[in-house]
């Protein structure tokens, strides 16, 4: 390995790294402002200056690549002179508002102002203003503080892939802008605030606030979507502040969707805080005793039959686990369901409904064909990863389906089943293209396994990559790509209800008005008819489900209990609590642990360790499979269509929030005005 | 003096015609043919052995950076660029070659491409050249009808296109990286080097770029040998340089002249004199507005050549003389300058973003007599802080004309300033004291 001389510290580093990185093997510190990892060199912030022997100037250690022999000093009064320079420079237009600034505590510039500050200012000239741009609800900008790092510019046509940021003007005059002023249209915009080292982008929602050293930092994961993303969730009492994404190099790198980070107010808001009895029509506040009495007086007339359970998109295992075992054991019913959406799953092997090729995998994949999923919509970090290959190795991008604008180009190969077939059976172009391909990947959307023709698109498709052994130990090329956090994990817990014959038997009995007692476990998504049912809904917010229901049992939501949960990978994490239920709220599964001892038939467990060792048992994260098994399924002709994915009024806290209201009705004037996002 | 046969550009003030005929007859594509069949190391080792140093500004061995280019091509073709962006305060010299000698630069374009093996050639050129572009276009499509470009241009088995490319009017774009930038149709912003240009440079692909004065004298230079070349001039250099002399002069004019031909004789001889006369002389900024003003004492030694200009901490540049005598200002001059890189810097980095202004604003008020005595060490401090921790070298050349001015004419930026004000003074003013008290005291 070549060596590079830092400090008079010889030190190794791996080929094609930059002069910084290697210092920072060698533990020198570089300050810097506009460099970033996951971003390309711009090399224009000068913080990072350090000596180089045989060079009379400085050299930008961020854009230098490291060589062989080379001997970089960071520690002279030369190097020291220099960043001192740069930083004056920096500072002088910078309006040093930092008592009124949001970034305040948590700001580069202040922090390594710090070090190469000087303590007072010797530019005397006015300061240079510049006039605050509109970016949209969530960033709130004030231009004058901007250092012209460029992060956010590269953030949104590097990762995110929308060129809509930019500068205008030049030399003192430049401007960050939208160009046109309009919010930016991605699911990734909000990663622009973390990026920027100072407060020229910060978080309108969470504009004066906290300060961020008062704020109760806890790491957990997010549950907006299936991705799991790790995030920081700080709060303020009891309060959710704000929601920040954690590097996890496996899911989510270091970005989060805009909906992970800013659904967070509607934790705050439409809360269920107190057990509601339905008497003559209306909703009443009753205790908890009152709540339960009644839901166990109607529990004992209705037999197992009759007795149905629905698991929502944002419960974690303890929840589905406890709830399965309180069916099963305590009230003798098997009627259970996680599929609100009504999907074809096929769960006699763990691959049949994983993403199997993992988030990172597809950096390495060649050939990506997308069928009936708009990732996106449906899983945006998960697209930023497609559009990460697809800059890195021109990675070759098809779609059944027309899902609109990805963020990258991609074929569309019409929406027919035909495709498929056609696929199969060697006929279309891109079967030799897929054949050719050493690591493939083809992603099932939720979409695409809906109605009569789901079974026909996932055997088929599975069965050819087992033909062609794209399904093998080393490469999975078949992925489902889930939409709810909780599906993963309520599949492995075997909370579904299927017959050999009929993949949907709960959705028929459920048509059928078999059931008349239905006990929603934070259900909101799932469509039927009321009639004379009774409806338990046990959950945090009063949305559909609780509108409908009898009884309502306030529920914790994700930020305030721990637990589990399986992503769409089938990795299992770990949620922490960062603050508690509001009112009289509790956790999930205490609830039906309490409603189960209360009928005399318990669950077997009264701690949570014990419950998790019971969940663990059950998932057995490591699950033999058996890669031969494949059933042939007749042709069903439909032209597969992508639902309309509301991205930003998904999930019962999203539609509380009041930013995500904000941004869907923005993202609707949009589409008026003809600058269409593809729904 | 330069005698006429020495004399590369016959043509510098049309009194011989443009065209291409005319061109023809002045000895341009005469054994094109010949000297390309010599093959590529034998045109770059002459080159070399001529040391011709480019004549954009930084003097940089042409030869040498020749030489870069790959041997071989590869998958990526090769480019050769010509730098027509001339912005430079006081230059004008590639103006007059592209307007009355296109020949001499079209000829040097092929051979310099076939030496560096590019079938294309891009020239740049600045938007406000625009009857220059034209009659440079008009003078390509001559030689395209000669078929002197084009496939097999000229008959030595090489293809080659020129195409013109108008700029937009930014100084920065003649900075060869935002030049490229900007012909690729992005901003012109420059680029990180490494990697230079000879690697990876327009489109990604190997690119030379090189100012047009250097490529319209390689022809003559292949013709009359590089020993003709070198034995004018001084050694390391050589050759004849077009000067531009403008400012308080007489007769404001360019010239071909000898390299290391003293100033004096410059301004004297082809500029007819300082306005004035020679003792009314102020200071001469020898190589367009980068680069450091000579004072009138260094003036009257001063040779004109890379070297001894370097020597006197100033620079040849591009060339461009520029004569201030004592009816101007020198110190508003050079506010006016620092203005001038204020507006015209790209903005891409810290140093020179910043600190253009803040220069340019405390020249105006030291200009107005409204700085104080510490604000002259600012300055200089200011400049030294931009000077080398910049992307390209705008840094430097917005630095130095005001280091040239504080090293140069510091008593007399003193003789304006005065003293701090009364409150600044007392050092060690507590933090707590309300100030506006304190300026009460004080007043």
């Amino acid at each position: 390995m070549p060596k590079i001389t830092v400090n008079n510290k010889e030190v190794e580093f791996e080929e094609g790294m930059t002069v910084l990185q290697a210092c920072e093997l060698a533990g020198a510190e570089i300050p810097r402002f506009c460099y970033h990892e996951r971003l390309s060199i711009a090399g224009n912030c000068r913080m990072c200056l350090v000596e180089m022997e045989k060079s009379a100037k400085p050299i930008a250690s961020c854009a230098m690549p490291a060589a062989d022999g080379m001997k970089i000093k960071t520690n002279t009064p030369f190097v020291d002179k220099a960043r001192k320079g740069v930083m004056e420079f920096l500072l002088a237009n910078h309006p040093l508002d930092c008592p009124v600034c949001d970034q305040g505590g948590e700001c580069d510039l202040q922090d390594q102002s710090l070090f190469y500050g000087f303590d007072n200012s010797r530019y005397k000239e006015n300061k240079r203003q510049v006039k605050e741009k509109y970016m949209g609800p969530l960033i709130k900008t004030q231009m004058t503080r901007c250092i012209h790092c460029t992060r956010c510019i590269r953030f949104a046509t590097e990762v995110a892939g929308i060129p809509e940021l930019g500068a205008i003007g030049r030399g003192e005059d430049t401007e960050i802008t939208t160009y046109l002023e309009k919010s930016m249209e991605s699911e990734l915009s909000a990663n622009v605030i973390d990026l920027c080292p100072v407060g020229a982008l910060t978080s309108k929602p969470y504009a004066f606030e906290a300060r961020p050293w008062d704020l109760k930092k806890t790491e957990t994961i997010d549950v907006m979507d299936a991705i799991g993303s790790n995030i920081r969730v700080d709060t303020y009492g009891w309060e959710v502040k704000r929601v920040l994404p954690r590097v996890n190099e496996d899911i989510n790198e270091e970005w989060i969707s805009d909906k992970t980070r800013y659904a967070c107010d509607g934790l705050l808001k439409q809360r269920i805080d107190s057990p509601y009895i339905r008497e003559q029509g209306r909703l009443q506040k009753a205790s908890w005793d009152e709540a339960l009495k009644l839901l166990i007086s109607k529990l004992k007339i209705y037999k197992p039959e009759e007795i149905a359970g629905i698991v929502g998109d944002l419960a974690d295992l303890e929840m589905i686990y406890s709830f399965k075992s309180f069916f099963n054991k305590s009230l003798g019913s098997t009627n259970l369901e996680c599929r609100e959406d009504k999907i074809y799953i096929n769960p006699k092997e763990r691959m049949n409904y994983i993403f199997n090729s993992s988030i990172k995998g597809i950096e390495e994949s060649d050939f990506i064909l997308l069928v009936g999923t708009n990732p996106r919509l449906e899983a945006t970090i998960l697209n930023a990863r497609i559009r990460k290959a697809y800059l890195k190795n021109k990675t070759k991008i098809y779609s059944i389906c027309n899902p609109g604008d990805l963020t990258y180009p991609y074929e569309s190969l019409g929406s027919s089943t035909h495709v498929i077939k056609e696929i199969e059976s060697g006929q279309h172009e891109i079967f030799k293209k897929i054949k050719k391909s050493k690591k493939p990947i083809v992603i099932i959307g939720e979409s695409a396994l809906q109605g009569n023709s789901g079974a026909y698109v996932f055997e088929t498709l599975k069965s050819f990559l087992l033909n062609n052994n794209f399904i093998r130990k080393d490469w999975k090329a078949l992925n489902i790509l889930s939409q709810n956090a909780s599906k993963v994990g309520a599949i492995d817990l075997g909370f579904y209800s299927i017959s050999n014959k009929n993949n949907f038997i709960f959705f028929d009995k459920l048509a059928n008005d078999d059931f008349k007692f239905i006990y929603l476990l934070g259900a909101d998504n799932i469509n039927f008819e009321k009639k004379d049912k009774f409806i338990v809904y046990q959950g945090s917010h009063g949305d559909k489900g609780a509108e409908i229901a009898d009884i309502i049992l306030p529920g914790a939501a994700y930020t305030e209990k721990n637990g589990l949960f399986i992503n769409l990978e089938g990795k299992l994490q770990n949620a922490y609590k960062a603050s508690y239920p509001p009112g009289d709220a509790r956790e999930d599964w205490i609830i039906l642990k309490d409603i189960a001892n209360m009928i005399k038939k318990p669950l077997g467990y009264n701690n949570v360790n014990k419950l998790r060792e019971l969940i663990k048992k059950e998932i057995e994260l490591e699950k033999n499979v058996d890669f031969d098994h494949t059933s042939q399924m007749n042709f069903v002709e439909k032209n597969i269509s992508i639902n309309p994915v509301d991205y930003y009024y998904t999930n019962v806290i999203a539609r509380s929030s009041k930013v995500m209201n904000e941004c869907k009705q923005l993202s609707k004037k949009l589409l008026f005005t003809g600058i269409e996002k593809a729904v | 003096m330069l005698k006429d046969e020495d004399r590369i550009f016959k043509n510098l003030y049309n009194d011989l015609g443009w065209e291409i005929d005319s061109a023809i007859k002045r000895g341009d594509w005469f054994q094109t043919k010949d000297i390309i069949s010599k093959g590529k190391d034998f045109i770059i080792k002459e080159i070399k052995n001529s040391e011709l140093r480019g004549r954009g500004g930084a003097g940089f061995p042409t030869g040498l950076k020749l030489s870069f280019a790959p041997k071989e091509v590869g998958s990526r073709p090769h480019y050769l660029v010509i730098n027509a962006d001339e912005s430079e305060p006081g230059t004008c010299k590639d103006r007059d070659i592209l307007r009355f000698e296109p020949q001499k630069l079209i000829e040097g374009c092929l051979i310099t491409s076939y030496a560096i093996s590019a079938h294309t050639c891009y020239i740049y050129i600045r938007g406000e050249y625009f009857r220059e572009g034209q009659r440079l276009q008009k003078a390509i499509d001559e030689a395209y009808e000669k078929n002197f470009l084009g496939k097999n241009a000229c008959g030595s088995g090489w293809d080659l296109d020129i195409y013109l490319h108008y700029g937009a009017g930014a100084y920065i774009c003649g900075e060869e990286t935002a030049l490229l930038e900007s012909l690729e149709g992005n901003k012109g912003l420059p680029r990180l080097k490494p990697p230079f240009p000879a690697l990876v440079g327009l489109y990604g692909c190997p690119t030379i770029v090189n100012n047009v004065e250097t490529v319209a004298v390689i022809p003559t230079i292949l013709k009359k040998g590089a020993k003709w070349f070198s034995s004018l001039g001084k050694p390391k250099n050589t050759g004849t340089k077009i000067f531009c002399i403008s400012g308080n002069v007489n007769n404001p004019c360019n010239v071909e002249e000898e390299m290391g031909i003293p100033l004096k004789d410059l301004i004297e001889k082809h500029a007819g004199g300082v306005v004035g006369g020679w003792n009314n002389l102020q200071a001469v900024i020898p190589g367009g507005s980068s680069m450091p003003l000579l004072p009138k004492k260094l003036c009257d030694t001063i040779t004109m050549d890379f070297d001894s200009l370097v020597k006197a901490k100033s620079g040849l540049g591009t060339a461009g003389v520029i004569v201030i005598n004592k009816d101007q200002d020198i110190i508003k001059c050079m506010a006016r300058i620092a203005r001038f890189y204020k507006h015209e810097s790209c903005g891409q980095c810290t140093p020179c973003r910043e600190g253009c202004g803040w220069m340019w604003r405390i020249l105006e008020r030291m200009a107005n007599g409204d700085a104080t005595y510490k604000e002259i060490d600012l300055l200089q401090d200011v400049t030294k802080q931009i000077e080398g921790h910049t992307i390209c070298a705008f840094g430097e050349g917005s630095a130095w004309p005001v280091q040239g001015l504080i090293r140069h004419f510091r008593k007399e930026i003193e003789k304006r300033c005065h003293e701090e004000p009364l409150v600044k003074k007392k050092a060690n003013i507590p933090y707590l004291i309300d100030q506006h008290l304190l300026e009460k005291d004080s007043a």
